[in-house]
């Protein structure tokens, strides 16, 4: 066992790394939950988020129109969703679902003719002078645009819910949609928009592990990676920063548990790998100890179906 | 101007059309599937669904495992639909599968290679207690923090894989394997065997067990108190509490019931057709399952039949891969949408469509 | 011409039910109009055509002489109409300040909008602090948020649905300064209201509504209470039957009830105290909001307390709801549907939720269906429900029929104690009067009960003895006979800090 072959400063640069995708989706949930709207196939939309970038980025030989690609191809997903909770009135935790067995199938059939090519390569961009700045440079300034891009969509989102009307409107949409129907907003409309955002963000966050984390296409290859960004809105009580904490929090455990499966510590590989879930149920129970203040930032009407009866 | 009016009473005729509307749905959609695949889509329709039961080259091998694939299913969804009908999602059958069949070979693996007649009965009991203890799991966390089992059960999904990985390449491996991972083959050990009990059926233990899981949830819904503290919790929370339902009560035995059945379900499926634990034994019933609950609308005659059209999509799938080239993903695809399409037809149960020319003021 | 509206031939049908049938009135500037009819009768559909939530089918309507059908309310709202209505459109979770910018169309910056919405409510005398959050706010306050969030959108008609179902006696007086303030000042205010005294004290003209149709327009200060209740109802007003005045021992025993609130927002209860004897109907007062559902779900066994309830000497305080049922403690909570009963059940379904245990509805557990529906049976003839059949659905009855099977469910269980919250609300006045007079024949068979209501009106009728509830604290229980409104609203906790305009 050599735990002098891991390396903290290059734990923390691939720590950013690995919290990315779910800090994507996580951002993306975080937005559709506090419309009120509960989509758990965050799991589906990312990994065909994953296919299509990878598609299109090897096809068009661009990984920036692949993110794009990936962005469209999640927020189509999610507006599927959307049509059957907020148009035909289905429930919330059954469309999740069925989003997420669909989206698995569906993007293993996509990806099929595409398992085992390499994509094109993601460049680094490094922040100019920043990155060079002794120690810390390289780890924090040197990576490739999407982690700046997820942290700028979070500074964003933050910006948007707290500081504007827009934000304010679709608080109180998650908090009382009668009310927010009865002052003339378009209910079903915000929402709509708000879930394919999240549709479009858990699209980054899959075409993440395609074009820069792993980086190749397998079938189901997102590997839980939604459920937990739904873990993380908890964790974070429906706060952007938070949101970006708890996704770091995440990803530092999965790679250090990895480096240490590496490094030959001596606990079964598969108990470590256990160890990124089995911290996450023990985060979610943390969280919902402390009903009051969980309760004073779940927005009101999350999960509940709206139909406007006049 | 197309409006959704809600009707005075849930219409009993569109909640028994629903799930033909979907299928019927779903077949258009597959189809248009199959053909962008660049497959005929009605040779591609007739090969899932007609071809396994009566083409007579394929019937005669198809047939059986329609109640080896079914039975598993229906067991599940029947346990998970009580949870359901009360607002308690157990989405982590998969995982009390994986441990109620971890839990049933361990035991009878104990006792290798004596052969005696109360071997599989314990099995059978060590698999429900599995399955159970690991559904207690969430449950115990909701009832005494409040916290949501959808995701509580989901991770350790992932945590009874890992699980398994770490059983077929350890403590349960095949001491005679040659060094491969995986345990024993059960069914080559007559006292812990699920065997098939009438020749050329398929027809299992695990089979009878859905059976009388069905029945048991039918009297259960329509003709005991608990069934309907069940229902009334689901439909009416608050309504529920008032009537005197205590919600850990149910949280405890709705998550309990649905844990042990996937248990055996797991059970029976590793000492039958699987064989052995191995890395690879989760087949996904436990997801697959959820669907087979709603598209029998949560009813135990429904999920009967849910279960037999699920196993269908499953053998015809295969049988497609087989003969048409149809990537087994597809029929992935195939069930999800079957689920997306009863979640969106559903609506006709409640809500009428009213199409309104615009109103003069 | 100091006509501000007009409204000709209005008319709107839902499916069932004809809401408004050719309603034509006019409202003058700076005039106080009052819209009078009893429950069902079309007074808030009318207001939302004119506010332009709902499309009225045929008729027109006229803003200062020119056409006028908004769209929708930010239509509305531009040309200068504003409403505040019975159910608040108030987030809890969000504070005063962006309550009110979501109510407005083009909102100042929140800095702006704080320091104005403290100017104008000190002005009209209903003081407002921009920064608290509406849960944390009385009914009342919540409505004086609803109050200025139109104010400063300078309105010139003024709609105000049902405004003093939340307010204290006290607190009505107020109100009513600030609007004759508002009328001073040339706002139209068109009033909505069913309580005759009140209409009688405050508006110079008044169209009475019944069945969705105009039956007349007066002056109500020219009429007497019982002529306009007439006109409102179209025949003459039963009385009650007065009831004896046998008490028995003391049934029911509260001493010192406390309970935290159940929800975030929610009221504590505050050492409560009070006693029934059997035979006597006790009715505990105060606007929603103070503590009344807290009440009922500590008696019904929703919640459990650490002690204080006694029925007939015996402590019931660990029981949940289906032992108490089993002792005789029956309730009936507000929500008729999703509370009392389950929406989508049938009739059948909703007599087992309550009555399984003294009618004897499940052997073992399993359930005997033919006696559930004949329970069930029973409760809808002798309670006159009308429904097609016991396997309707809950919710397909209109609210005074599922008020009367509800309520009818617990009193043919022949219990001992009956608790009730807010019996008749939203509820006709031929339903209405049906359960208060089934409440009192309850009393006179030797059952104690207790009406939580926020109808002073229908204490005042049933009682013998009333409290009033207020912020959770239970006032001392007086005879109900001689009480005054001055002394009710005194007992209800006067006014929340208000000052008058």
């Amino acid at each position: 066992m050599d735990f002098g072959s891991i390396n903290p400063l290059i734990l923390l640069a691939s720590l950013m790394v690995a919290s990315t995708p779910i800090l994507l989706a996580a951002i993306g949930e975080l937005v559709v939950e506090k419309s009120g709207v509960l989509n758990l196939g965050v799991e589906g939309m990312m990994i065909v988020g994953a296919v299509t970038g990878f598609i299109a980025a090897v096809n068009l030989d661009s990984p920036t129109l692949g993110f794009v690609a990936a962005a469209f191809g999640g927020a189509l997903l999610s507006l599927l969703f959307g049509f059957l909770t907020q148009v035909l009135l289905s429930n919330q935790v059954a469309t999740g679902l069925a989003l997420t067995l669909f989206g698995l199938g569906i993007a293993a059939l996509m990806g099929q003719n595409y398992v085992g090519i390499r994509a094109p390569a993601t460049l680094d961009v490094p922040l100019g002078p920043l990155a060079d700045i002794p120690v810390l440079g390289p780890v924090l300034f040197q990576h490739d645009a999407m982690i700046y891009v997820s942290i700028g969509i979070v500074a964003a989102v933050w910006y948007v819910l707290t500081k504007t009307r827009a934000g304010l409107i679709l608080r109180a949409v998650g908090e009382s949609h009668d009310a927010a129907h009865a002052l003339g907003y378009k209910v079903v409309r915000i929402r709509l928009m708000a879930i394919a955002f999240g549709g479009a963000c858990a699209g980054l966050g899959g075409a993440y592990l395609s074009l820069v984390r792993v980086p190749q296409w397998t079938e189901g290859m997102t590997a839980g990676a939604g459920w937990i960004a739904l873990a993380i809105v908890v964790f974070a009580s429906w706060k952007p920063w938070r949101a970006l904490l708890g996704a770091y929090l995440f990803g530092g455990i999965t790679v250090l548990q990895l480096n240490l499966q590496a490094a030959g510590f001596k606990i079964p590989v598969e108990y470590l790998s256990m160890s990124p879930y089995l911290i996450t149920i023990l985060v979610l129970v943390i969280m919902s100890r402390d009903r009051s203040r969980a309760a004073l930032n779940a927005p009101a009407a999350l999960g509940k179906p709206f139909h406007a009866s006049i | 101007m197309i409006t959704l009016e809600r009707r005075p009473e849930p219409s009993r005729m569109w909640q028994a059309m629903t799930p033909i509307l979907a299928v019927v749905l779903t077949m258009i959609a597959g189809g248009l599937l199959f053909a962008v695949l660049g497959k005929d889509p009605f040779e591609a329709i007739r090969t899932i669904f007609w071809d396994p039961l009566f083409n007579p080259q394929f019937a005669s091998y198809s047939r059986p495992q329609l109640l080896v694939k079914a039975a598993p299913l229906i067991l599940i969804a029947i346990g998970l639909s009580l949870g359901f009908r009360a607002g308690i999602w157990n989405i982590g059958a998969e995982g009390q599968y994986i441990v109620g069949a971890i839990c049933g070979a361990a035991v009878g693996l104990a006792f290798y290679p004596t052969e005696a007649i109360y071997i599989f009965p314990l099995m059978v009991l060590a698999g429900a207690i599995g399955g159970t203890l690991w559904a207690m799991i969430p449950a115990v966390l909701k009832i005494r923090f409040g916290t949501n089992e959808i995701l509580v059960s989901l991770m350790l999904v992932y945590v009874a894989e890992q699980l398994l990985a770490s059983m077929a390449l350890g403590a349960l491996r095949n001491p005679d394997g040659g060094g491969f991972p995986g345990s024993r083959n059960l069914q080559q050990y007559p006292s812990a065997a699920n065997p098939e009990l009438i020749a050329g059926t398929g027809a299992h233990w695990g089979v009878v067990a859905a059976f009388i899981a069905v029945i048991a949830a039918y009297v259960l819904l329509n003709k005991h108190l608990l069934g309907y503290q069940i229902k009334l919790t689901g439909q009416a929370p608050r309504a529920a509490r008032f009537a005197g339902v205590r919600p850990n009560v149910l949280i405890a035995l709705c998550l309990g019931i649905s844990g042990g059945l996937a248990g055996l379900a797991g059970l029976f499926e590793v000492s039958g057709p699987a064989g052995q634990i191995s890395i690879d034994f989760n087949s996904f019933y436990g997801f697959t399952a959820i669907i087979v609950a709603f598209l029998g609308r949560l009813h135990p005659i429904g999920i009967l039949l849910a279960g037999l059209l699920m196993a269908l999509t499953y053998i015809g799938g295969e049988l497609a891969q087989f003969m048409l080239g149809i990537p087994s993903a597809a029929i992935q695809a195939f069930q999800g949408m079957l689920l997306f399409f009863l979640l969106g037809v559903d609506v006709l149960s409640n809500f009428r469509i009213r199409i309104k020319r615009k109103q003069v003021a | 011409m100091s006509v501000l509206l007009t409204v000709d031939g209005l008319s709107k049908a839902y499916p069932g039910v004809i809401a408004n049938d050719d309603v034509s009135f006019l409202i003058e500037r700076g005039e106080v109009h009052a819209l009078l009819g009893e429950n069902g009768a079309g007074k808030s559909t009318l207001v939302k055509m004119i506010y332009g939530l709902v499309r009225p089918d045929s008729g027109s309507m006229t803003l200062n002489g020119a056409p006028f059908s908004p769209a929708e309310p930010r239509v509305a709202r531009a040309s200068g109409v504003a409403m505040v209505f019975q159910h608040f459109s108030l987030f809890e979770a969000l504070n005063v300040a962006e309550n009110i910018a979501l109510g407005m169309e083009n909102p100042p910056a929140m800095r702006d909008l704080a320091r104005k919405i403290t100017d104008v409510s000190e002005a009209y005398g209903l003081p407002l602090d921009p920064a608290r959050l509406v849960g944390h706010l009385s009914a009342g306050e919540r409505q004086r948020v609803e109050i200025i969030r139109c104010l400063l959108q300078d309105p010139k008609l003024l709609i105000m649905d049902e405004p003093t179902s939340v307010l204290t006696p006290q607190e009505v007086d107020i109100l009513f300064a600030t609007l004759r303030k508002l009328k001073q000042e040339g706002t139209a205010i068109l009033y909505i209201s069913h309580k005759l005294e009140e209409i009688r004290a405050l508006c110079d003209s008044a169209t009475i509504l019944r069945r969705g149709e105009v039956v007349a327009t007066c002056d109500p200060r020219e009429k007497s209470a019982r002529e306009l209740a007439e006109m409102m109802v179209g025949k003459v007003l039963q009385q009650t039957k007065a009831r004896g005045a046998d008490l028995g021992p003391v049934a029911l025993d509260v001493r010192g009830l406390s309970l935290p609130p159940a929800t975030q927002f929610g009221t504590p209860l505050r050492d409560v105290s009070f006693s029934v004897r059997k035979g006597e109907v006790l009715g505990i007062g105060g606007v929603a909001g103070n503590g009344q559902d807290e009440l009922l779900a500590a008696l019904s066994g929703e919640r459990g307390t650490r002690d204080g309830v006694f029925v007939n000497g015996q402590p019931i305080s660990k029981l949940g709801p289906t032992a108490r049922r089993r002792i005789g403690i029956l309730s009936g909570p507000e929500e008729r549907l999703g509370h009392a009963a389950a929406p989508d059940m049938s009739l059948t379904e909703n007599a087992l939720l309550t009555g399984h245990v003294r009618e004897n509805l499940a052997r073992n557990g399993f359930l005997d269906w033919a006696r559930t529906k004949a329970f069930a049976e029973r409760v809808v003839k002798e309670f006159d429900v009308r429904t097609p059949g016991v396997q309707a659905a809950a919710r397909s009855l209109s609210g005074g029929n599922l008020q009367k099977f509800v309520i009818g469910r617990e009193v043919l269980q022949s219990p001992d104690v009956l608790i009730v919250n807010q019996p008749t609300w939203g509820v006709d006045a031929a339903a209405a009067a049906a359960i208060r007079q089934s409440l009192l024949d309850l009393a006179a068979q030797g059952s104690a009960v207790v009406v939580i209501s926020q109808d002073l009106d229908e204490l005042m009728e049933i009682s013998d003895r009333f409290a009033a509830l207020n912020g959770g604290h239970l006032s001392e229980a007086v005879p109900a006979a001689g009480l005054t409104l001055d002394q009710i609203g005194l007992m209800l906790g006067g006014a929340h800090d208000l000052e008058p305009a």
